[in-house]
């Protein structure tokens, strides 16, 4: 199979990345568009994680080759693989990621302030997300003070705030019910697609999944995407 | 579904004339597939010869849709005895798919394959659900909730199904 389909944001070609003996990744290839949710699915333990972590730069692959907009990620050196993070992608986990000193408004302004915006700025920014992701009542609270599918609207709108072009979620439905979960895609897919901002999205519910517009499945480290294996 | 006890339910509500009644069964059950009026009339004829529905008045010049029908106390009965009989649940013993499954498997053809692209398949439809879901009203969103859940019940089945294929090939062709 060839990879960088034309005109793709991020593409992998040959991902190889081993734990000892454990083959997590096996030559695992990948393509997203501009604008595209691309959901990433299989089995458990067949390496969905590794392959977000080595597509966002956060995880660097043994060997195989990953592009971000025409630029070889693997090449790039930690300080600037951190900026390009920093500046163009965003991230949405499962479970703990706000900070929980701070109030919610604070922070999805985080990222903001981190890159240098006024608290003024950055946290009229934070509240028109909060209010796209519908938890801008929740502004003044803290983490612990609300509940989780509330916490994951407001990690999302944190992921979204500085206006990325790649959006990575792990299981970001994970830990919520059925309906708060597909609501929690509903606001997320929205709001990307309202800012043409990509998605990688790893999940095992299928449900989740159907916010998609493409399914790669992986297993046992090899990726098939089905667009292109039907 | 059974027309004629949704029809009858319909018309619990207060008497209505025939085009009216396709007109609110369209709304509320139509969905993909509205009633040809050939249905409503033969329907309502039926019930009408059970004694479950009676002719209210025909205005003047009407064809059949400008008969008005209303419910009879019978026709109450039916759809209140209707309404508590449980449904069968689905038969699933005859899918077509465990069937290519196993036909794979036994002439050694790539059974992955065949579970791979009926995922793809599954999400298409459930993409279009979704989609179909999110824009629609109430009754779009409670009948794709219920078209999307067996789907994904069929994926649930498909999953595992896919994970342990080199058992299941030793099995079948032992
Ligand atoms: N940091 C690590 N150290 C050692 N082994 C690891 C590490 N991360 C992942 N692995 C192993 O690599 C394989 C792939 O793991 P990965 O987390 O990518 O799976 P996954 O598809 O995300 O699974 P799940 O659906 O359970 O989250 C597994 O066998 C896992 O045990
Ligand atoms: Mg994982």
């Amino acid at each position: 199979m060839t990879t960088s389909p034309t005109g793709s944001l991020l593409a992998a070609h040959d991902l190889r990345k081993a734990y000892g003996p454990t083959r997590a990744l096996d030559g695992a290839e990948f393509s997203v568009h501009p604008g595209e949710v691309v959901a990433i699915m299989g089995p458990s333990g067949s390496g969905k994680s590794t392959l977000l972590h080595c597509l966002a730069g956060i995880v660097p692959p043994d060997s195989g080759s990953i592009t971000y907009n025409g630029r070889e990620l693997t090449a790039m050196s930690d300080a600037q693989r951190s900026a390009l993070r920093r500046s163009e992608f965003g991230f949405v986990f499962q479970f703990g990621q706000l900070v929980p000193e701070l109030t919610c408004v604070e922070n999805v302004a985080l990222p903001l302030r981190l890159n240098g915006s006024s608290r003024k700025d950055a946290e009229r920014t934070a509240r028109g997300w909060m209010a796209r992701l519908e938890v801008d009542d929740l502004t003044a609270k803290r983490p612990g003070e609300v509940s989780g599918g509330q916490g994951q609207r407001v990690a999302v709108a944190r992921a979204l705030v500085t206006g990325p072009r790649l959006l990575f979620a792990d299981e970001p439905t994970g830990a919520l019910d059925s309906s708060n979960g597909e609501r929690v895609m509903e606001l997320l897919t929205e709001a990307a697609r309202s800012t043409n901002a990509a998605v990688v999205l790893v999940t095992h519910e299928t449900r989740v999944a159907a916010y998609s517009d493409r399914e790669v499945v992986v297993r046992d480290g090899r990726s098939r995407d089905m667009e292109r294996a039907v | 579904m059974s027309i004629g006890h949704t029809l009858l339910g319909l018309l619990e509500s207060g008497p209505r004339h025939g085009y009216d009644l396709k007109r609110a069964f369209d709304e509320k059950f139509g969905h993909d597939r509205p009633l040809h009026y050939g249905q409503v009339y033969s329907t309502m004829s039926r019930l009408l010869k059970n004694g479950l529905v009676e002719v209210g008045g025909v205005e003047a010049g009407g064809g059949p849709e400008r008969k008005r029908y209303a419910i009879t106390d019978a026709g109450i009965t039916d759809v209140q005895r209707w309404l508590e009989t449980p449904q069968k649940p689905g038969e699933y013993l005859q899918s077509p798919l465990y069937t290519k499954v196993v036909l794979a498997l036994l002439t050694r053809r790539d059974a992955a394959k065949i579970l791979d692209v009926q995922r793809s398949e599954q999400l298409r439809g459930m993409r279009t659900l979704t989609d179909r879901k999110s824009k629609g009203d109430w009754a779009d969103q409670l009948i794709c909730d219920h078209a999307l859940s067996h789907l994904a019940a069929d994926l649930r089945w498909l999953e595992p199904t896919a994970a342990r294929l080199d058992k299941l090939r030793k099995a079948v062709t032992r």
